[in-house]
């Protein structure tokens, strides 16, 4: 199957951007430099091509009742929350963001190579008519960072103050239609912005140049993964999978057990058994880097498996995610990582590693 | 662009160049722009003996570990201390303030290329 491009892959050729092949997708794996788009999404602001990301219309609300894991009656129209698509052993499908849209029912952004399978997933268990894959008629950029809210002040005449985290409304940036929406997956403040295809370059580019001024730079892949393993939020396909149970990948609290939805059974059954394993977060003692797939062990003995790892430019040490016995994740438990045949001691610390300094 | 003239190049990216008795050896910027920013080196002991061609550390970047191989034989005779808190070096500076190891006690390797060989070598690796 030939790789898709999104509306501002040309932009990325033009910037300069490294292109790697993610879920099916070309998209900038870095423009200049991991390192320092990190830096400038931790300290200014980064402008993220997310336009790979999926978007499914679900019209009907009994039906997205029983494919998401959190119950929906709470969500009011404007608002958002994160939420699991979960199949009927109770294993993960996807981890999504779920939209309370004007036009009643739901938008799903889900993850950029589960689109078409989540569609799938979803029309086998909706009313014919009232789902609709619409992932390839949006594009979706990211702006984050401290500086990200005012930058998108200056570029539209809605009032954004109001727009709390997990909130979005509809608006104009930079004269192109957008649904504004405050969330995102680095650890900082910051928008994402859904408009048409055809409006992307012209959102991008005016984005950019305003953005000069506080030290904007596009960020790649590479960075948004190393900013998202800081702020402990796990990735689909490297922290959990379609056979990992959401007890095990910590997400406890985006199920609703009190209502019926798929693999909610599976789920009630394995906590009752007792779990195998659990997801934790790891700090290195040494200068190792830990990535996935590497072993975790506890007096030479094989206890776990690395799901995410790297440095953290943030906090200046290395840091990873690994699934564990369960009675190994008390926080200061002492592991080791398997680096290379040697073992490379760390320590179970909570997530997230990071925690901007002024949540609103 | 620095002076290359000198420098011998490996198929696995490293490059060396003699200064007497000894040999001053790093990767190359196509390997540096490759690995992309580069976070911790793994490098051997002075005084460890390396082959021609044989593993001589690991290099971490942000998107994954690579061996190194050692593009000539010698003993260590030095490392690049600074690498170890300015990792960022290798991809600043891979021909100067990036070097990797010191060796002596030079054995030398007849496949290494010249700088026009590797050019050339390189420029049929890339996709355009």
């Amino acid at each position: 199957m030939t790789a898709e491009r999104t509306p501002l892959y040309d932009e990325h050729v033009r910037l300069g951007a490294q292109i790697t092949n993610f879920g099916g997708w070309l998209m900038p794996l870095q423009y200049t430099s991991i390192r320092e788009e990190h830096r400038a999404v931790r300290e200014a602001v980064g402008l993220f091509d997310l336009s790979h990301m999926g978007e499914i219309r679900l019209k009907d609300d009994a039906a997205a009742q029983r494919l998401l894991t959190r119950d929906l009656t709470p969500l009011r129209t404007g608002r958002v929350q994160y939420a699991l698509l979960c199949n009927d052993d109770g294993g993960i499908n996807d981890d999504v963001l779920v939209y309370a849209v004007p036009e009643g029912g739901y938008l799903l952004v889900v993850n950029a190579g589960n689109q078409d399978s989540d569609f799938d997933w979803i029309r086998s268990h909706t009313p014919d008519g009232a789902v609709f894959n619409v992932g390839r008629e949006w594009a979706l950029i990211g702006v984050q960072g401290p500086g990200a809210v005012a930058l998108v002040q200056r570029v539209t005449s809605s009032a954004l103050g109001g727009v709390k985290y997990y909130a979005f409304i509809e608006g104009r940036v930079a004269d192109v239609a957008c649904l504004i929406s405050r969330t995102g997956y680095t650890g900082e403040d910051g928008f994402e912005l859904f408009c048409g295809n055809d409006d992307a370059g012209r959102l991008w580019r005016a984005l950019l140049e305003e953005g000069q001024a506080d030290g904007i730079r596009p960020a790649g892949l590479g960075a948004r993964d190393t900013l998202r393993l800081e702020a402990g939020m796990r990735l689909y396909g490297n922290d959990m999978d379609d056979k990992t149970n959401p007890l095990e990948a910590g997400l406890e609290w985006t199920l609703s057990l009190d209502k019926d939805f798929i693999g909610r059974d599976a789920i009630v059954e394995a906590r009752q058994r007792g779990l195998d394993r659990r997801l934790v977060g790891l700090k290195m003692l040494d200068r190792n880097i830990p990535r996935h797939g590497y072993r975790v062990l506890r007096d030479g003995q094989p206890v776990g498996v690395v799901s995410s790892g790297n440095v953290s430019f943030t906090l200046g040490y290395n840091i990873a995610m690994a699934y564990v016995l369960p009675a190994l994740t008390e926080p200061q438990t002492r592991l080791d990582i398997d680096v290379r045949g040697r073992a490379s001691p760390a320590e179970v610390v909570s997530l997230p590693f990071y925690k901007r300094p002024h949540p609103k | 662009m620095p002076d290359l003239s000198g420098m011998r190049f490996s198929e696995s990216h490293e490059w060396v160049k003699r200064d007497g008795e000894t040999a001053i050896v790093g990767i190359t910027e196509y390997a540096q722009s490759q690995l992309g920013d580069v976070i911790y080196l793994e490098l051997p002991t002075v005084g460890q003996q390396l082959d021609a061609g044989g593993r001589l550390g690991v290099i971490e970047s942000v998107k994954a570990a690579s061996d190194l191989y050692s593009p000539v034989g010698g003993e260590v005779a030095d490392i690049n201390q600074e690498l170890k808190d300015h990792p960022e070096y290798v991809n600043q500076d891979p021909y100067g303030k990036g070097w990797i190891i010191k060796l002596r006690a030079i054995k030398d390797n007849p496949k290494l290329l010249d700088q026009k060989a590797y050019d050339d070598f390189v420029k049929g690796k890339s996709p355009s």
